[in-house]
């Protein structure tokens, strides 16, 4: 072996080696990688992924006579969800009460999202143009309902909207209406309810986005002769719609599933899913068509979260 | 009511007539302890078709008083004129001035088209002239190509033109740029301080320039306003500026400069001598209002290539020891401790094949060039 091949070999096997080195440095690190993430793993596994499980295959099974379930497979759960049986023709029709309180879940929700837009992004603006003392003071007194019970809040509502209560009582004195109106129990009670729940969930992303503003950028609007109205549309609207999108979908997802606001405000008459779910594992006696809403509106929920994905990786591609 | 306000002054060309004229301004910021004075009465008139620098240290009030211009800010005291209108309460958007911000401020979410057309556009101009006038531009700025790019995809050359381009689409009366060169990199900027220039002579609008570099500002203004302090210290060409600074601030910021105190002997017209510590004399140029101070001690500066090494010291208006030689290839610095006190520059431009033969140590003296002190109101 020339001195020449003896070195090429040697060369060859150090680069093996040292290949093997770091194929062997790879494997250690994967391992320690999932012992660290363990503990997260196991929780997400317990909390989010096994109790849903249950769910699902409780959708697929027959309700038992007291609630619970009895272990056969069958998808009624799932049909009941948009359809069901009449009891004295055994006829296969539309779920027309369950369809309904679906079709009310979604515009009440897309309402709320609607009204939250136009008072929190006024509000978000307002906040986010006070000098910097003073933010924080509007942004504390924003969260502040946070710390108060939901249930409480909403009664605090009811006291608002009842026949006897402060709207109507200040409306009769006014001697604008001569009888108290019907506010309580109605979709009215219900939207206004969510608007104040939800208000701050819009509000905070909102500011988020008109603080990052670049001021700059609305100088540069009104330099280039934009007034007030072009301003808005043309430059700081593009710029939080972000922020907008962001509040939009915190705000839509828990009014989708409300349960306090509309159980507190609806009566027992105008329903949202989260009741009528809430009626199938009570009342109802039916965990599988129960398990087959929820599921349901999980569905609903995620075709809302792929649009703001979709949306928010537009926009990150056209501004960098 | 367009006629030009009779008040100009340093006026240039003779006849030219006034573009903007700030009229005693004075802006506060803040209040009680707050309380800041970012311009402290302030006069000035900016000609037409002029390329006007506000230079200064930061905090000095030059981007105060172009924010006061372009409208973003608005005079506690005192007026801004445009064309002799007074325009000091209106809006930016009503002002037929428009900005080049320091970080360009382009609007992120439109085209390189898109933010150039935007100005035209809030105009209420119709689509076409619009379309040919952003075509217009992009060729003024040599960007062409890059018309549909998104503004984050272009450098930050780019940017500038663009951010130029923009401001000038509207045909503005006035174009104020707020150190636009400072975030670009030596090379770049040299670059963009030539073809400035050479907008400016195309357009032919009066360009209003603020900077903080004093060699940017001597190389593209026609005029020159040194600010401190929320105060116009002097205004005048960039050589009147660096020949014949009026005083020590801005004899300091600009250039390198030797100070000296010196006793004022006459004062008259083309008769001016002052008293250098070692004893002899010299002519000297006086900034105005100096007139009275004959007899008492004034501050001088000489500038370091104004002056000159000699060997025999009894030969300068100067002498002392050389102390350092510094080598700078195109020119070699000699710091000098003056008999008489202090220290001196001299700056000394190296020809070939002329070697100096100087070495620290040496006694030498220091011969100025004519006209090459100027005394100071300090």
């Amino acid at each position: 072996m020339s001195i020449a091949e003896a070195d090429r070999a040697l060369l060859a096997s150090s680069e093996r080696s040292a290949a093997e080195i770091a194929a062997e440095a790879e494997r250690r690190d994967i391992r320690s990688r999932w012992l660290l993430s363990a503990p997260a793993l196991v929780i997400i596994m317990l909390a989010a992924v096994g109790p849903l499980l249950i769910v699902v295959i409780y959708s697929f099974l027959t309700p038992g006579d007291y609630g619970n379930v009895v272990w056969r497979f069958n998808t009624e759960g799932w049909t009941g969800v948009v359809l069901q049986q009449d009891i004295f023709s055994d006829k296969w029709q539309w779920a027309d009460a369950n369809l309904s309180i679906f079709w009310r879940s979604v515009k009440l929700s897309l309402l709320t999202t609607a009204t939250t837009v136009l008072v929190g992004v006024p509000t978000a603006y307002f906040i986010a143009t006070r000098p910097g003392r003073w933010r924080d003071v509007w942004l504390f007194l924003i969260t502040i309902p946070f710390w108060t019970n939901l249930l409480i809040r909403t009664y605090a509502i009811m006291d608002l909207l009842r026949t006897d209560g402060l709207i109507n009582t200040a409306l009769v004195k006014l001697g604008i209406i001569d009888q108290p109106l019907q506010l309580m129990f109605t979709d009215f009670a219900i939207g206004f309810g969510m608007t104040y729940v939800f208000l701050p969930l819009m509000v905070l992303p909102v500011y988020a986005s008109i603080e990052k503003l670049d001021f700059h950028l609305v100088e540069a609007g009104y330099d280039l002769y934009a007034n007030r109205w072009n301003m808005f549309w043309r430059i700081i609207l593009p710029l939080v719609k972000p922020g907008i999108i962001a509040g939009s979908i915190l705000v839509f997802i828990p009014s989708l599933g409300a349960y306090v606001t509309p159980r507190v405000l609806g009566g027992g008459r105008n329903m949202m899913i989260g009741n009528l779910i809430e009626l199938m594992f009570g009342q109802g006696r039916n965990w599988p068509l129960g398990s087959a809403l929820s599921l349901t509106l999980m569905v609903i929920v995620t075709i809302a979260l792929l649009y703001y994905v979709r949306v928010t990786s537009a926009q990150r591609r056209n501004y960098g | 009511m367009r006629a030009a306000n009779g008040a100009a002054e340093g006026a240039v060309g003779g006849r030219a007539k006034t573009a903007v004229e700030a009229v005693g301004v004075t802006k506060v910021f803040g209040q009680g302890e707050e309380r800041v004075v970012a311009l402290d009465n302030v006069s000035i008139a900016i000609q037409e078709n002029e390329f006007f620098t506000l230079l200064g240290p930061s905090g000095c009030g030059k981007t105060t008083l172009l924010r006061l211009i372009a409208g973003f800010d608005h005079p506690t005291e005192g007026r801004i004129l445009l064309h002799g209108n007074d325009i000091s309460s209106l809006p930016p958007f009503r002002r037929p001035v428009n900005t080049v911000f320091q970080n360009y401020a382009l609007f992120p979410h439109m085209t390189v088209a898109g933010n150039i057309a935007f100005g035209l556009e809030m105009l209420g101009k119709p689509r076409a002239q619009i379309d040919a006038r952003v075509d217009e531009m992009l060729r003024l700025v040599r960007m062409g190509e890059l018309k549909n790019r998104e503004t984050s995809q272009i450098s930050g050359g780019q940017q500038q033109r663009v951010a130029l381009a923009r401001a000038l689409a509207p045909s503005p009366e006035v174009l104020l740029l707020d150190e636009p060169l400072s975030a670009l990199d030596l090379k770049l900027r040299k670059e963009m301080q030539i073809e400035l220039k050479r907008l400016q002579h195309q357009t032919g609008i009066t360009f209003i320039f603020v900077t903080h570099d004093q060699e940017e500002a001597l190389t593209m203004s026609d005029r020159i306003a040194v600010m401190n302090k929320g105060c116009i210290l002097q205004i005048g060409a960039p050589r009147e500026i660096y020949d014949r600074p009026a005083e020590r601030f801005v004899a300091n910021f600009i250039g390198d400069t030797n100070f000296l105190q010196a006793e004022l002997l006459s004062a008259s017209k083309g008769g001016t001598r002052v008293k250098l510590p070692s004893g002899k004399t010299v002519a000297a140029s006086l900034p105005e209002g100096l007139g009275e101070a004959v007899g008492k001690s004034v501050s001088i500066v000489v500038r370091p290539e104004h002056a000159e090494v000699v060997g025999k010291p009894s030969a300068g208006l100067l002498s002392g020891t050389l102390t350092n030689i510094v080598y700078f290839g195109t020119d070699t610095h000699y710091h000098v401790n003056l008999d008489a006190g202090g220290a001196f520059i001299v700056r000394m431009q190296n020809l070939r094949g002329s070697e100096s033969g100087f070495e620290v140590g040496d006694k030498v003296g220091i011969t100025f060039k004519q006209d090459a002190v100027q005394a100071l109101r300090d």
